[in-house]
């Protein structure tokens, strides 16, 4: 018997403290009478500002490995983590307020944030089959009953039943890979994995089968199609609030469980799943552009965008090069902020008793708020992909990547598709600027922090297009290492 | 004897039952959580297979890992059922229509 030696908790120490917060704030939550429930709030906020400053505190540019080699600290990580902060840190500020008017603002609704947040940053520090799981599993369940949090909505139940179900079989597919992969290899941890792939002839047919059932997993969780079914009903019957959340940050963790499984893992195969991943993409950047030209709801529009820039980020994975990986994962941080202010926008148009649901509520926006009407123009345009906006950018670079592995017909396709995209983006621009508001042209009202979060969050994607190269820079760093 | 492909046989027999449960199921929610659970039964057979013939005790770590998941997960199916059929007053797979386009 060997002694038994405590592992380093130094890399996780942010991983750490939030899972402290998360007990403190399910504590106090209960001991506050309704009225106090700010406090809760404010806890929450407080608990993921010091995550994410003791996450800068760690060594930036070092590979740390703790746990057994089961937890990994690398720049990828760090930086992804500081934007799921963000991003998650701009989505419960703009739900507060919705959450007020609609009498369902409870501890648990931040609670179960607070423990999203946790499963993505171990999502993210994975590096063993067994922590991508865990992580996965704790984002995935605290996301099934947010959706559900509006219990007397029967929408929002049958969103969530849709969801668990089809998560359910998703982690099932995953598990299932997993499986095939260590009997292959003989070992759960990505790094022993890929060199045994790399040692040994990668055509073994249990290996292939392992990864084919990784990547369908990974399509459910990222809702690319074929397996975007869920996308676009969770998207509608969750309430407003939670739908923010579940599109914005969540995808950023899904873009490092992409990278940990096939690229860290099984870059070996590469050969073997670039061809899924394309005909995932192409089918994703198809279905996603073209349906939501058909949407009315707003939500739901928004949630076929979501499977078009799914689509868009897949290409720059499936390239296999560096430069497609920093691509994807400019795109994968990009698309988090830039929708995260996109439903921000959509619950500023709601207030007490009325949900801004349709694409029509925009109308008439310039003259209730012309500041507001210019926001939307921002993301509505980052989101089509205009210069100087940063989802230009971000589509750019993908498409450079693929164009460099030489699959020109994918770029032309791609730019095509959204161009087509651009039609349903632009309209709401249109409905905003130069139509009538239906019935309703009262101003605009929104508590101050609200107002200045969404309109800094609005000008941080006009600010990181005209500098893009500050935030590319990051990421190739943290590719790079 | 018993050999290992046997086991991998067993495991995925399981496993397309579970997916054929959840696709040809156009009746009621709860079969579709058992089957849920059945797909995780027929991972863990996998993994408790290839482990004890690797000679490798990672496997049947991540089975207790899954085995402790699955019931947190059929807590919240479970709870989420409760609060369709509070709404609903069915549990029918075939009315749950609502979202749609």
């Amino acid at each position: 018997m060997t002694d038994f030696i405590a592992p380093n908790f130094q890399p996780a120490i942010a991983e750490i403290f939030l899972l402290i917060m998360c007990c403190v704030v399910l504590l106090v939550d209960v001991y506050l009478p309704p009225e106090k429930r700010g406090i809760t709030y404010i806890l929450t906020q407080l608990s993921l500002l010091i995550g994410a400053f003791l996450t800068l505190s760690l060594p930036m540019n070092e590979t740390v490995l703790t746990f057994d080699g089961s937890y990994i600290n690398d720049p990828m990580a760090l930086v992804l983590k500081l934007f799921i902060y963000l991003v998650s840190f701009f989505a419960f500020l703009y739900a507060r307020q919705y959450l007020v008017d609609r009498g369902i603002y409870r501890g648990e609704y931040y609670v179960l944030g607070l423990f999203a947040v946790l499963g993505m940053l171990v999502m993210v520090s994975a590096h063993s089959y067994l922590t991508i799981y865990l992580g996965l599993e704790l984002l995935s369940l605290s996301l099934y009953a947010m959706v559900a949090f509006n219990r007397d909505s029967s929408t929002s139940a049958e969103a969530a039943m849709k969801y668990f179900v089809l998560g359910a079989i998703a982690s099932g597919m995953l598990l299932y890979g997993m499986s095939m992969i260590y009997g292959a290899t003989g070992s759960l941890d990505i790094g022993e994995v890929a060199s045994y792939i790399a040692a040994n002839d990668s055509d073994s047919i249990v290996l292939k089968f392992g990864v084919v059932f990784l990547v369908v997993g990974i399509a459910f969780k990222l809702g690319a199609v074929p397996f975007h079914m869920w996308i676009p009903d969770v998207y509608e019957g969750a309430p407003t609030a939670v739908t923010l959340f579940i599109a914005s940050a969540p995808k950023i963790a899904a873009f490092a469980m992409l990278m940990r499984l096939l690229v860290d893992s099984a870059e070996g195969l590469h050969v073997h799943w670039q061809d899924m991943l394309i005909l995932l993409a192409v089918l994703s950047i198809i279905i996603g552009n073209l349906v939501a030209i058909a949407q009315t709801n707003i939500k739901r529009m928004l949630g076929y965008s979501t499977i078009a820039h799914v689509g868009f980020l897949l290409l720059g994975v499936l390239a296999g090069t560096d430069e497609g990986y920093v691509a994807s994962m400019f795109y994968a941080i990009v698309y988090a902020i830039t929708t995260a202010a996109g439903f921000g926008l959509v619950i500023l148009l709601s207030r007490a008793g009325y949900d801004a649901e349709n694409i029509s509520d925009f109308k008439g926006l310039n003259k209730r708020s012309s500041w507001f009407a210019f926001m939307v123009m921002i993301v509505m345009m980052s989101m089509a992909g205009v210069p100087p906006f940063i989802g230009f950018w971000a589509k750019l670079q993908v498409l450079q990547a693929v164009v460099n592995i030489e699959l020109v017909w994918l770029a032309v396709l791609a730019v095509l598709l959204s161009v087509v995209g651009a039609f349903y983006y632009l309209r709401i621009i249109k409905f905003a600027y130069f139509d009538d508001a239906d019935e309703d042209a009262s101003e605009i009202t929104a508590p101050a922090d609200m107002k200045i979060a969404l309109s800094f969050n609005a000008l941080l994607i006009l600010a990181l297009g005209i500098y893009p190269s500050s935030l590319m820079a990051l990421c190739v760093a943290a590719i790079a290492a | 004897m018993i050999s290992l492909s046997h086991f991998l046989v067993l495991g995925a027999i399981l496993f397309c039952l579970s997916v054929a449960g959840i696709f040809l199921n156009r009746k009621n929610v709860i079969i579709l959580l058992m089957s849920i659970e059945l797909m995780l039964l027929a991972v863990n057979m996998n993994f408790v297979a290839f482990s004890h013939f690797h000679g490798d005790i990672a496997g049947q770590i991540f089975v207790f890992f899954i085995l402790t998941v699955a019931a947190a997960e059929a807590a919240i199916g479970l709870a989420i059922l409760i609060t369709l059929f509070r709404n609903r007053r069915t549990i029918n797979v075939g009315e749950l229509d609502n979202l749609s386009g």
